[in-house]
């Protein structure tokens, strides 16, 4: 039986204060009017015309009228030339103030996720009747012990934040808008805040009931709770794949509600995925460690690993399948989304792919090297930190355009969310014993060998 | 004398990787088993080493990569510049998004096909090839181990494969010895 140490504990509640008073130093430090933004922008100009970089000019001039293209292409042009007209400063100045609510939510969302993601590995083992995961159950349990608070503060996020991150809550630009008129059917705020409430309750309906019979079972005589966790998990995953693509397009697509791709809620679902098992793998590996689940061989890190090293690949292919066609077509109003992150965030966008591609590929390609935990380690850090950007890229390109930076605002959210996380988990592994007890397949699972 | 062989057979797997963990244990020479289907974990009882067919399959993709670059390069860049859809065609690394599916496809194939290639010549496949196999009842219920006799004393290998479970042992004398 863990029991979160006293130190980690108190570890834990420090980050959580540190980061919360990042957060808020992030809310309270944004610009409040037009004229410290004149002021930021100047510098900013300053800066850009030492650094004599290209301007983002790519509107088709040969038309010679505007179009919608030319409207969902507003953003990008923004930064690159400014006339230093009162619009243009107002414009800046929602950007600035879209930057603490973008890094809090990058930061929420992405531990939700590993929570999320690790729910959704859960209820695989039921529905496929895997032998050789039942000896995991109990700490994936414990992970998804964040689930409740984490999506609740990410649903209060996005509900909250307002236009911060959604320009079709702006009824101005509605107004004056044909396509988000058509739209409005769909995303419009009382629709927007019941369908994230259906995702949450959902979800977290999920997790209690099978936690409960999970736990139940485990001094059952019969496994009649085991055939219950079987029957709910395939209703979740049904329900979970349709959620999930519909909150990807609410929470992150309807972000820039001009641009749409079809694959883009699969492209959240793999970073989600590769990033819970990863965060999986990294918190079996430390129970293994200290003695605690002496039933969990290197049999099981490898199969752990190799779902790392599968997933990069096909998150990559994702990335890539939306990036190429996109590219390739070249339509501007489709293009835009790319634009601005190859121009503004090119190192960034281009880098995470060492992190999230080349890395796991090349490290965990050996067979041998996916039972090293150090190994694994090493690469599920980085497969991590990789992830985040590409969180940080769904996000911030969307909310605060050129405007980025990595400062206070988002390290804090990372330390508050990071200590949270720290704490629930540590509290769900050590709610009950390591061992599921009677599940039918756990003698598969202690015995499993290939 | 010194190609004469013992031919074991058994009905069960499970009883064959018992007698065969027992047989290397023992220091006597394994030179094959046949089974009608893959036993797990026979490699590791047999003491085999580790395929390093998976190395040439990476190194097989390399190969397989680097003539998709050069193949694209040539084709698309140097010899025949072409505009399709409007996309640079004078530069390979601004053209290359449109290079990366045909560069995955050669990657596969040559990974694919030459390490296919290369079990058959390893294992000695070829089409046509008579099957090399001493008894059988392998190819349906049977399970054979073969053992080298090397020095050892007849008597005493038959006494211990009996000892060890199996169904029959039979002696297989070198033709070319005698």
């Amino acid at each position: 039986m863990y029991t979160l140490p006293s130190k980690l504990k108190l570890f834990s509640i420090i980050l959580v204060a540190i980061g919360l008073v990042g957060i808020v130093y992030g809310f309270l430090s944004t610009p409040k009017t037009v004229d410290d933004v004149q002021h930021i922008i100047e510098e900013h100009q300053a800066h850009r015309a030492a650094n004599n970089s290209a301007t983002a000019d790519f509107i088709d001039r040969a038309r010679g009228e505007e179009g919608f293209s030319d409207r969902s292409l507003q953003e990008s042009q923004d930064f690159a030339y400014n006339d230093g007209s009162l619009e243009h400063a107002e414009h800046v100045l929602h950007q600035l103030q879209a930057r603490p609510w973008s890094a809090t939510f990058t930061a929420a969302f992405f531990f939700m996720m590993l929570a999320l993601g690790v729910l959704v590995f859960y209820a695989i083992q039921y529905v496929a009747k895997a032998g050789w995961s039942p000896g995991l159950y109990r700490i994936m349990e414990g992970i998804t012990n964040y689930l409740l608070p984490g999506s609740i503060i990410v649903l209060l996020i996005v509900i909250f934040a307002g236009t911060n991150f959604f320009p079709w809550l702006n009824d101005d630009l509605v107004a004056e808008d044909k396509y988000l008129q058509i739209k409005s059917a769909y995303l419009n705020m009382p629709f927007f805040v019941i369908r994230g409430i259906i995702y949450v309750a959902g979800w977290n309906l999920y997790r209690y009931i099978a936690r409960r019979n999970s736990l139940n079972q485990a001094d059952a005589l019969n496994f009649d709770f085991y055939r219950k966790n079987y029957n709910i998990s395939v209703i979740f995953l049904a329900f979970f794949f349709i959620t999930e693509a519909f909150m990807a397009m609410d929470w992150f697509m309807s972000m820039t509600p001009h641009w749409f791709s079809t694959l883009f809620p699969w492209y959240v679902f793999a970073s989600m995925f590769v990033t819970a098992i990863t965060a999986l793998t990294l918190i079996t590996i430390y129970l293994r460690s200290i003695g605690l689940v002496p039933f969990i061989s290197n049999k099981h890190l490898h199969d752990l690993a190799k779902y790392i090293f599968a997933f990069s690949i096909f998150w990559t292919y994702l990335w890539f399948s939306q990036f190429m066609l996109i590219w390739y077509a070249n339509i501007p109003e489709e293009a835009a989304y790319f634009t601005i992150r190859v121009q503004e965030y090119g190192t960034l966008f281009f880098g995470m792919l060492i992190f999230n591609f080349v890395f796991p590929l090349l490290i965990l390609m050996n067979s041998d090297f996916k039972r090293i935990p150090w190994l694994i380690v090493i690469t599920g850090i980085f497969v991590l930190i990789g992830h985040y950007v590409d969180i940080y890229l769904l996000i911030m390109p969307s909310t605060v355009g050129a405007h980025y930076y990595f400062g206070i605002p988002e390290i804090g959210a990372i330390l508050f969310f990071l200590g949270l996380f720290i704490l629930l988990v540590g509290i769900g592994l050590g709610q009950t014993s390591l061992d599921p007890g009677n599940d039918p397949y756990i003698k598969e699972s202690k015995n499993y060998h290939f | 004398m010194a190609a004469n062989k013992i031919h074991a057979i058994y009905t069960d797997d499970d009883l064959l990787l018992q007698a065969v963990k027992q047989t290397h244990s023992k220091e006597y020479e394994i030179s094959e088993v046949y089974t009608p289907f893959p036993v797990h974990g026979l490699d590791e009882a047999m003491g085999l080493k580790p395929t390093r067919l998976a190395i040439t399959a990476f190194l097989y993709g390399l190969v397989g990569l680097s003539l998709a670059v050069w193949m694209m390069n040539y084709m698309m860049i140097m010899d025949w510049p072409q505009n399709i859809g409007g996309k640079p065609s004078f530069s390979f690394h601004q053209n290359m998004p449109a290079f990366i599916p045909i560069m995955f496809e050669m990657t596969v194939f040559f990974a694919g096909h030459l390490m296919v290639i290369t079990f058959y010549m390893r294992s000695r496949l070829w089409p046509f090839k008579k099957a090399e196999n001493p008894d059988i009842r392998t190819t349906d219920d049977r399970f054979l181990m073969e053992i080298e006799v090397a020095d050892h004393n007849v008597d005493e290998l038959a006494k211990f494969l009996y000892d060890t479970g199996a169904s029959e042992i039979s002696l297989i004398k070198n033709e070319e010895d005698i």
